[in-house]
């Protein structure tokens, strides 16, 4: 029973990471179906400007803003001087101007920080307490009361607000959306812009767990993407259970199969299920018309 | 792109031209090592333009199929006391069955379920080399023994730059012929519309199946090239940021052009040796370089840059 919580807690708190990654993805993908494999760089950043700006001493939450407010301008920018001008091509090509993106982020954020290992101090103490026999860190609780939050705003927003009914439209048919007067530009700043504040966010929550450095990024946009595409793309909901589901899948495949081979067990697993699903778990069927 | 014999012809002569006027003007070992590493990362990509170009199907796991080839030709003599070549064969043959085994339940997934089904094979590929330590030497890599052809010892810069750049003349002529054959035409009718080929009478899993074991069995084969002309392989072979390059190496040449492929080797390969003069900003530069050339050609660099001599002539 404690094995089962242990693992159980440590696969949902990294869940909760690769959904946010995922929520990423597919805001911006309904928005103008780009997969934009630069999102993990925005959990990179959200932690390394955290640390440097509270090594600088900075109080934690200014430096957890300023983290978020770079992360956001770094969105703005790669949807402006990158995305807007590539309009129109191919899907491959917008992917490749994505990689080309986190490449460039990475390499300025080397720069302008290190090649070292970072560590935020825990928000609240890091002394387990027990559960059911198992060891749980707070900041885990944080990060999975984060998490939660960011989801159930990111819901308020796209139901209970115009602008938020206006991202839906554009998703749904953007010609349609310009139509009835919708700025699909100011749509798709917006999406690149909460995108990487989610991104910022979960990096900040994280980093007390994890660590962080510049690096990290890579690895968690693929792990997103998967998580992603598990749930079905374009589809907030299964980004959110793809992520929770591969954070679990990863805890479990450690804790009773191989650690080694955990990467393994869910990459495997993602395959059956798209084997059996390919359009995902929640995914809405595509029917190809000729 | 049609390539009739005319085509053919004009790629493979401007290939062998260049083959020919490279040692001529960077003659020392230095630069001899890195146009043969181009004509290996070119066999690859040539396989994965096929893939993608062709057939219009993403692979983001390609490098699984190189480190295959690569760890085929280093484990053979160490384990199995192989000829290093024969090594090299069989991995070709252990790419092409495993293409074969995973490529049909693969394929029927579309658009970016396919691309993270092939991601998944790539990172397994990768984890198996990085972890079976025994076996493969783990993620410090592993020796390859130097290859010797009748007591002839395969050595040398000049002469490997020879071998790889033959070999990518040869892989180039069967790519060229491959597009030209009733194949060819029946992937790029796949590629417009999957439900048309088929009703015409494409047998479409059949063909999507053919050229992603072609696809894999190239990568096996710059795989093994690589680790006889290096040497000395390591995990990173097969690494998600090898998948990622060679899928740009096609994208930043210009999907589906045979030449584009071998343009868009040539670039990822030199720049990042160029770039090391920047030291600490070569990362940096070489996305500002990938955002730049996907924003301003973003047909790729060869259609991209064929079509600005033609609008000129028609002004």
């Amino acid at each position: 029973m404690a094995e089962l919580v242990q693992l159980l807690f440590a696969g949902l708190t990294t869940g909760a990471v690769y959904a946010l990654v995922a929520l990423g993805f597919t805001l911006i993908f309904q928005a103008s179906e780009v997969v934009n494999f630069a999102q993990g760089e925005f959990v990179m950043l959200g932690g390394m400007v955290t640390v440097f700006a509270f090594k600088a001493g900075l109080p934690l939450p200014l430096a957890a803003a300023l983290a978020i407010a770079v992360a956001v301008t770094t969105g703005l920018l790669l949807h402006r001087l990158a995305i807007e001008p590539a309009k129109g091509a191919t899907v491959v090509t917008l992917i490749i101007v994505t990689i080309g993106a986190s490449i460039l982020i990475r390499g300025i954020a080397q720069i302008v920080f290190d090649k070292q290992f970072h560590a935020l101090p825990a928000f609240t103490g890091d002394e387990p307490f027990r559960l059911l026999g198992a060891a749980i860190l707070p900041q885990s609780l944080w990060v999975l009361a984060g998490a939660a939050a960011i989801v159930f705003g990111l819901w308020l927003f796209m139901e209970r607000t115009l602008l938020g009914k206006a991202v839906q439209a554009t998703a749904a048919n953007r010609l349609a959306a310009e139509l009835v007067g919708i700025d699909t530009r100011l749509v798709l700043a917006l999406a690149f812009a909460v995108s990487a504040a989610i991104g910022a966010v979960g990096g900040i929550l994280v980093t007390p767990i994890t660590l962080t450095s510049y690096a990290v990024g890579t690895i968690l946009a693929l792990k997103g993407f998967a998580a992603a595409m598990l749930g079905g793309i374009g589809n907030p909901v299964g980004a959110v259970v793809g992520g929770l589901v591969l954070g679990l899948l990863e805890a479990f495949a450690a804790g009773w199969i191989s650690s080694t081979y955990k990467d393994g067990v869910a990459f495997l697993v993602i395959l059956l299920v798209l084997l059996a699903m390919p359009q995902g778990l929640l995914g809405r069927r595509a029917v190809e018309r000729v | 792109m049609a390539s009739g014999t005319r085509t053919k012809l004009l790629v493979l002569g401007a290939l062998l031209l260049v083959l020919l006027l490279v040692p001529l003007l960077f003659p020392s070992p230095f630069h001899l090592r890195v146009a043969a590493l181009v004509w290996i990362n070119a066999v690859a990509a040539l396989g994965l333009a096929l893939l993608m170009g062709l057939a219009g199907q993403v692979s983001l796991g390609h490098a699984g199929f190189m480190g295959i080839g690569a760890y085929a030709t280093a484990l053979g003599p160490k384990h199995l006391g192989l000829d290093p070549l024969a090594s090299m064969g069989l991995g070709l043959l252990a790419a092409g069955v495993l293409a074969f085994l995973v490529g049909r339940p693969i394929l029927r997934l579309k658009g970016h379920y396919l691309a993270v089904a092939t991601l998944g094979l790539g990172i397994l590929v990768h984890l198996v080399l990085v972890s079976e330590v025994p076996v493969t030497g783990g993620p410090d890599g592993i020796q390859v023994p130097r290859l010797e052809l009748l007591g002839w010892r395969v050595a040398g810069p000049a002469t490997w730059y020879w071998i790889t750049g033959i070999m990518l003349l040869l892989a180039a002529w069967l790519a060229l012929n491959l597009e030209d054959s009733s194949t060819g035409r029946a992937l790029r009718a796949l590629h417009d519309s999957e439900v048309a080929a088929s009703v015409v009478g494409v047998d479409v899993a059949r063909h999507k199946l053919v050229v992603f074991v072609i696809a894999a069995v190239y990568a096996a084969l710059a795989g093994g090239l690589f680790a006889l002309f290096n040497r000395f392989v390591t995990p990173e072979v097969a690494g998600f940021l090898r998948s990622i390059e060679l899928v740009t190496m096609v994208v930043i040449g210009g999907m589906g052009s045979i030449p584009g492929a071998v343009v868009g080797a040539a670039l990822l390969t030199v720049l990042p040796q160029a770039l090391t003069l920047f030291h600490e900003y070569e990362h940096a530069v070489l996305g500002l370089l990938i955002i730049l050339f996907m924003v301003f050609l973003r047909q790729g660099i060869v259609p991209g840059i064929a079509g600005l001599l033609t609008r000129r002539r028609a002004a």
